[in-house]
């Protein structure tokens, strides 16, 4: 069962973000980077596929700078087999990143791609299903968990009023989130073995961005916090507060 | 020249409460880019009969694909007509960032082969072309983006574009709903409890933090929740979600959905920078803590500072006082 898992190197959720001189990024001085949260979750589950099914390789591809190498080499020490660092431009064109790795994904035999829901900078939650329609391949996002069995892939969905049990015809591409796939600490073992595996590097093919970021801001301040008062005491002004002055009740 | 559509979204064959906003973003652009507004409902049978409503929010043409493949959400089968309809001459197409939403817009982009701009807050069409501004680091930063294609395809956050009521009255035409048999195969549909509002489409969300102990205690929240009665939403901090205390659809957060709601109350919540990204944009937020230090003070527009075991029976009951008076 061989699987690709496709990761996305952003800074760390605690980042404090700071405007670049050009206005249209982020200052990335001090900032520490790691692997989109929900990729460690399609890593996770793709990993126990691999196991489950006792044969395979898991693959992991990125596009993005030659720092992402760091991020592939965590992935790799998770237990990955091997990682193809796409060497181009990140825009938030998710189309444009899907096309990237569609072009890279083609040429490898393997039924089951994974990303994760949304990467953690963007946030726009769509490169999974674009590169599912580009592949031609059936998709299935916000999955909490997976299993191949046989030509298909079963999977759990949390939807809106329950949950969704789907089958899809292999290959196919999943969104992970959230569920069971508690990603697993590279052991210091894994950490070894990851600086042999395979990492390649190649250029992404050009793809021109359709998405162009004009202009970056921070958003407004709020306005500082007002304690109304101490213990259920502050309840009837908590209340006329939300009534006449908020006007949300 | 200029036209707008706005896909919908029905459920159990009503337009659903989100569906005026998506008309009311639309017919935002429409009106800047000169052209109308078109809105696109799909769903069973009979739906025709139910669309009409849109009408009086803006939308100067109601299409409307019918067809028993198209009853449930079917994110192929959907994508296929959509993409039909909104390749024939539109300028700008705009979803609803919804779960469904989430999930369709996508596949409608790639298909069409145009860039998605997702979770917009905000419109522009005043300096010459459309732009949209969206979250971008879980609320910590905005971006305003360009399109360099055409449809321009974008989905908005809901409980950010009010409705708007606008006289007129639009023709309903229907549309062909003609589709593929979809490759996915729905095989069991366990239905959660009943009445349970997505946390990110709720217009006031009660979020409990592990300051609420245990996941026994959840009917504090639960009370209030009811006390405040239609469109309240339950969320929760990822503490009592790696807890297993409550489930990750009401994660509220950078790794869980981010809400906007009118009214947001953050109970036994420290209030992380991971949570606040979730729920900063919120109108206005009430934070019960019984740390005054807590940093959900900082965000938070009226604050208590108290044992939530004391305050939050007390509140529920002066909500139901109210509610009661009228
Ligand atoms: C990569 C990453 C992603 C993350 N994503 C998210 C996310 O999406 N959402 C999220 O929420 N967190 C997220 N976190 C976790 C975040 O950093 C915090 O750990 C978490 O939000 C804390 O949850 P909490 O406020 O419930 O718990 P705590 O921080 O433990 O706060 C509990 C609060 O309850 C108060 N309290 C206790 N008892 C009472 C009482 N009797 N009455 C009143 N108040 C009381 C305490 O004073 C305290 O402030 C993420 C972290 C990382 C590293
Ligand atoms: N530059 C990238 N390289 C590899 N995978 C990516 C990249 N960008 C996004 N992805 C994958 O797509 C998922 C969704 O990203 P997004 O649509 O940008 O929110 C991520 O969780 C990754 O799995």
């Amino acid at each position: 069962m061989n699987i690709v898992v496709c990761l996305k190197r952003v800074p760390d959720t605690e980042t404090r973000v700071r405007i670049d001189a050009e206005g249209t990024g982020i200052e990335t001085d001090g900032v520490k980077y790691v692997m989109s949260p929900y990729d460690e979750f399609a890593l996770e589950g793709a990993l126990r596929a691999r196991e489950a099914a006792g044969t395979g390789e898991v693959a992991l591809v990125t596009l993005g700078d030659a720092a992402s190498g760091e991020t592939l080499r965590q992935g790799l020490a998770m237990g990955a087999d091997r990682a193809v660092l796409l060497d181009g431009t990140v825009t938030p064109d998710g189309l444009a990143t899907a096309k990237a790795i569609a072009a890279e994904i083609e040429g490898v035999d393997a039924p089951l791609v994974l990303l994760g829901v949304k990467a953690a900078d963007d946030d726009q939650q769509q490169v999974g299903p674009m590169l599912a329609v580009v592949l031609g391949r059936p998709c299935a996002t916000g999955v909490v968990e997976f299993a191949v069995e046989g030509a298909v892939v079963r999977c759990e969905r949390e939807t809106e009023g329950g949950t969704e049990v789907l089958e899809l015809p292999l290959p196919a591409v999943l969104t992970i989130t959230k569920g069971a796939y508690e990603p697993r600490y590279a052991s210091l073992k894994g950490i070894m073995a990851a600086k042999k595996k395979p990492l390649e590097q190649k250029s992404a093919i050009a793809v021109e961005p359709g998405l162009v970021v004009e202009r970056l801001e921070l958003p407004p301040d709020r306005p500082p916090g007002r304690v109304v008062g101490e213990g259920p005491e502050a309840v009837p002004e908590l209340v006329r507060l939300l009534r006449e002055e908020a006007k949300v009740l | 020249m200029g036209d707008v559509l706005a896909v919908v979204e029905q459920r159990g064959g009503q337009p659903r409460g989100v569906a005026n906003e998506v008309v009311a973003a639309a017919r935002l652009v429409a009106e800047g880019l000169g052209g109308a507004t078109h809105a696109l409902a799909l769903g069973g049978d009979g739906l025709a009969g139910a669309v009409g409503s849109l009408a009086s929010y803006g939308a100067d043409r109601i299409l409307v694909g019918e067809g028993a493949g198209l009853a449930r959400f079917q994110p192929d089968a959907h994508a296929e007509v959509v993409s039909r309809v909104a390749g024939a001459g539109y300028d700008a197409v705009v979803f609803c960032a919804t779960a469904q939403g989430k999930d369709l817009a996508p596949r409608v982009a790639a298909r069409l082969g145009v860039p998605l701009a997702t979770d917009v807050t905000g419109i522009d069409v005043t300096s010459g072309g459309l732009q949209v501004i969206r979250p971008v680091y879980a609320g910590k930063a905005f971006a305003r983006v360009g399109f360099r294609a055409s449809p321009a395809l974008f989905s908005i956050r809901p409980n950010v574009f009010p409705p708007r009521q606008v006289p007129g009255a639009g023709e309903v035409q229907s549309v062909d709903a003609s589709h593929a048999e979809p490759a996915a195969r729905l095989i069991e549909f366990r239905e959660a409890g009943s009445g349970t509002l997505d946390v990110a489409e709720a217009t006031i969300v009660v979020s409990g933090g592990r300051g609420m102990k245990d996941p026994e205690n959840w009917h504090l929240l639960e009370d209030l929740r009811d006390a405040i009665g239609d469109g309240a939403g339950m969320g929760a901090s990822r503490a009592v979600v790696d807890a297993g205390w409550r489930p990750h659809a009401e994660q509220v957060g950078q790794t869980g959905k981010t809400v906007a709601p009118k009214l947001y109350v953050a109970v036994g919540i420290s209030g992380a920078i991971q949570h606040l990204a979730g729920m900063r944009t919120a109108g206005t937020i009430v934070a019960i803590n019984k740390d005054a230090d807590a940093p959900i003070f900082q965000v938070a527009d009226y604050g208590v500072v108290g044992d939530l075991f004391e305050v939050l029976p007390r509140l529920t009951g002066a909500i139901r006082e109210l509610k009661a008076g009228g």
